[in-house]
């Protein structure tokens, strides 16, 4: 029988009202490049999380060289070998490259005195082991990304990594640079490491991964070697068919175009942007992290410069250079992140509705508090808003309810074009839906909508019309109704279509 | 946005009294109406001041100039003064000058994109300099009576200085809560990206928190000026301190975002009311720094403990009844 580096066995994790994992089993070959497919929320993450010890699951078993571990928290994984690599660099700009690597575990002369020849002469002999010409006294944030990369994964190694996982390794790097990190691999795998590999590039996997594991909604689909299968095979293996969320998208006639942007540039961000939003309309934007959606959007509601391009809001040409200029003309930007960009936690459900909107709820600079107060209870009424009154932080509040009133700020300012930054993410399906409800009404009332989502099923949905970027480019346009989940993950992959 | 008066301040205030309390227990030259007035009368320098700084501490700033600025305001006034320009020139000098101090510590923190902390900790030098400068470093002093009026006199048997002090709170209790720009002021300080991106232009109100951060520093100039008969270049030294000490007693986050002027004048009071009882049981200046400094703390150290129990509080509430924050599955991950 073959003896595994890595098993995990029947893993199963549920969080309330989602089981993220349902009893998924892996397994690693020592010397292994096992690759790690999904769409979002697949549950890649979570099994990793449980493997670092990060989450704890709830039924299951993990083997290493065949033997049974206990993984409660991070310490224990880090003990027994288990090293991840996160797509964000966990390194410190101002050490040395020794410094980081030992970071923690400095060899020391004497307790408390750091003996930097003997660190500095160990960490020269794990770059060079690993084919690199890196400097160990030189600082990391002198270093490219890719040099800082390879600074992470020998500070992986400093006590041999077993298991070493690698999240998105080559996402900011050039093809040079993801030669040398697969040289690097290789020369772990070569001495038996086994390593999870995490990517979205499907054309990589051929170079490095020997087999591949394909999760979807929390399961495991299937496990092949890479030689097995093909791109489209696999692109059908992560896409999720059972449309098992409910989207009770209704159809409006398209009428005049609220928004229209073409040529939208941004230095090394955005290229050629071209896009139309129409009253009535919802438009998806669809795309890997990265791709450039949320750049777009802070680009054209001024929360970020542009180098270029032309937009008109209801025919008028606009350059808006503050998110006050664009709230003025009826847009209203709902961020991806409610908790750090969409609302401010320390004030009221009643002071964060009518924020973008006090200029309409004052006069010479006095607040008309009953106006102001009348029409966010009106909003907390309308949305469904479950508050107890309109003083409550808006940080008591749930996920799903605290993006509604995210929303009713941009109605209170009377817009009429949302641009909704990932509107359902980490909220529960019911308040998904009462979003889905509210978007309806909007459209409806002659909105025009561009919904951000990285929810494949939520952008077929919810949709009318469909953009998917790649790479700061729109690569794709389809129309909702015809198109499916793989022609929007080829897309997004930069697949041709 | 807490209210104006919560459990923060009603705490702060039970602090109050407690010590006067404990006061009129160790002292029967405390609780005498002359020495109550007397403490009032103390109080307003580092009330007033504290006003401003509650301002910059709600946006999640911190002036440290507003000592030095008391100082280059006042030689400003006392030379116009002696110069017998109308006294409500003479006014208008002190508080511009703290205006304009404020403006370019606003100007440096907004448009220079410096940390308050630097951007003021390079003005309360600068301001200084200039005092001591402009003055070779020596006090001006002796007023015409009707300036010094704005001491001495009782309207109401009420010294003059605290009805400009009860005014400036007014005032800024209104700003704070009556007006957009007082809004702002909480909204900046709870999380400025969330608020700029809602439509605020941050640093047009940043900036002008600094100026009434400048503008309360005069006013604290004028008043000092008329009590002492004298303005000296070295006047509010360390100002700045009891300024922060006074607006976290009272309540007022350090991150921003929480706190009221209620809160501050509270805390201004306790410092006040501890100097003075301090002095009457005759306890020595040095270990007064020590009681005062131990009191902050304690203060502070209090508060957290408070709020924390009050968080476990709600989290225990959270766990028992309604689900509150759904799984974020899908947020770990992106396709």
């Amino acid at each position: 029988m073959t003896e595994f580096a890595l098993r995990m066995i029947g893993v199963s994790k549920s969080f309330p009202g989602v089981l993220a994992l349902d009893k998924v089993d892996l397994d690693v070959l020592p010397g292994e490049v096992h690759v790690l497919l999904g769409e979002n929320g697949a549950g890649k993450s979570t099994l990793m999380k449980v493997l670092s010890g990060a989450v704890t699951r709830d039924a299951g078993e993990i083997e290493l060289d065949g033997r049974r571990v206990e993984i409660e928290t991070p310490r224990d994984a880090q003990a027994l070998g288990i090293r991840i690599i996160y797509q964000e660099l966990t390194l410190v700009p101002y050490l040395t490259a020794a410094e980081n690597i030992f970071l923690g575990r400095e060899p020391c002369s004497m307790p408390g005195l750091v003996d930097s020849r003997r660190m500095r002469a160990e960490a020269s002999q794990l770059l060079a082991g690993l084919g690199l010409r890196i400097d160990p006294d030189r600082p990391v944030r002198e270093m490219g990304i890719a040099q800082q990369q390879m600074v992470e994964v020998a500070k992986a190694l400093v006590d041999n990594a077993r298991v070493l996982v690698m999240d998105e390794p080559t996402s900011a790097l050039t093809t040079t640079e993801i030669d040398e990190l697969f040289a690097t691999i290789n020369r772990l795998t070569a001495r038996g490491t086994a390593i999870i590999y995490i990517s979205h590039r499907l054309e990589e996997l051929a170079r490095i991964g020997n087999r591949v594991t394909v999760l979807r909604d929390g399961r495991k689909v299937a496990t092949h070697r890479i030689g097995d299968v093909d791109i489209p095979h696999l692109i059908r293996l992560m896409a999720n068919r059972d449309l098992a969320e409910h989207f009770p998208k209704r159809r409006v006639p398209p009428g005049q175009p609220l928004l229209e942007v073409r040529g939208l540039r941004r230095q090394g961000v955005l290229h050629d942007i071209d896009l139309t939003v129409r009253a009535g309309e919802v438009v998806g934007v669809a795309g890997l992290l990265g791709a450039g959606r949320t750049e777009m959007a802070r680009a054209i509601v001024g929360a970020d410069p542009h180098d270029a391009g032309d937009i008109r809001v209801k025919g008028i040409p606009v350059h808006f250079r503050h998110p006050a200029e664009a709230i003025r003309r009826g847009i209203g930007f709902m961020p991806e992140d409610r908790k750090t960009q969409g609302l401010i936690q320390m004030l009221s459900v009643g002071e964060n509705t009518t924020l973008a909107a006090l200029p309409r709820f004052s006069r010479g600079g006095f607040l008309k508090r009953r106006e102001a107060a009348a029409v966010a209870s009106k909003l907390v009424k309308d949305l469904r808003i479950r508050t107890p009154s309109l003083d409550q932080p808006v940080a008591q509040l749930s996920g799903g309810n605290q993006q509604k009133v995210v929303l009713a700020k941009w109605l209170a300012t009377g817009a009429d074009i949302l641009i909704m930054d990932e509107p359902t993410r980490g909220i529960d399906i019911g308040a998904k839906v009462e979003i889905y409800e509210l978007m309806n009404q909007l459209t409806a009332r002659g909105a025009g909508i561009l919904m951000i989502s990285s929810e494949l099923t939520e952008v077929l949905g919810m949709s009318d019309r469909i953009l998917v970027m790649h790479a700061g480019r729109i690569a794709a346009e389809f129309d909702a109704a015809g198109a499916t989940q793989e022609q929007l993950l080829r897309a997004a992959l930069g697949q041709a279509v | 946005m807490t209210s104006t008066f919560g459990r923060r301040q009603f705490g702060t205030l039970v602090g109050l009294l407690g010590l006067c309390v404990l006061l009129t227990i160790l002292t029967p030259h405390f609780l005498t109406i002359s020495n109550l007035l007397n403490i009032t009368e103390q109080t307003t320098i580092n009330a007033v001041i504290s006003v401003g700084m509650t301002f910059v501490i709600l946006s999640g700033g911190i002036d440290l100039s507003v000592g030095s600025i008391v100082a280059v305001a006042g030689v400003c006034l006392a030379t116009a003064l002696q110069n017998h320009v109308p006294l409500a020139v003479a006014l208008g000098v002190a508080l511009g000058v703290g205006a304009l101090c404020g403006l370019l510590n606003g100007l440096l923190i907004t448009v220079g994109r410096l940390a308050p902390f630097i951007a003021t900790l390079g003005m309360m030098s600068i301001a200084r300099g200039i005092a001591l400068l402009y003055t070779d470093g020596r006090p001006v002093s002796g007023f015409d009576p009707s300036f010094r009026a704005l001491s001495t006199s009782r309207p109401l048997m009420i010294p003059a200085p605290v009805i400009l002090m009860l005014f400036v709170y007014i005032a800024g209790h209104f700003l704070l809560t009556r007006t957009t720009f007082g809004r702002y002021v909480y909204a900046i300080g709870g999380n400025e990206e969330a608020t700029r991106l809602s439509g605020v232009r941050v640093g047009v109100h940043k900036t002008l928190i600094y100026v009434i951060a400048g503008l309360t520093s005069g006013m604290a100039a004028i008043i000092l000026t008329a009590r002492l008969n004298s303005a000296q270049p070295i006047a509010g030294f360390m100002y700045e301190l009891d300024a922060i000490a006074a607006t976290v007693i009272g309540g007022t986050s350090l991150l921003g975002g929480s706190g009221t002027l209620v809160g501050t004048l509270i805390g201004s009071l306790i410092m006040g009311v501890l100097r003075n009882g301090l002095n009457l049981l005759g306890i020595s200046s040095f270990l007064q720094q020590v009681v005062i400094g131990s009191v902050i703390i304690a203060a502070v150290l209090l508060d957290g403990i408070l709020n924390a129990r009050a968080q476990r509080a709600r989290a225990a509430r959270t766990a028992r009844g309604e689900k509150r924050e759904e799984p974020k599955r899908e947020a770990a991950e992106r396709i």
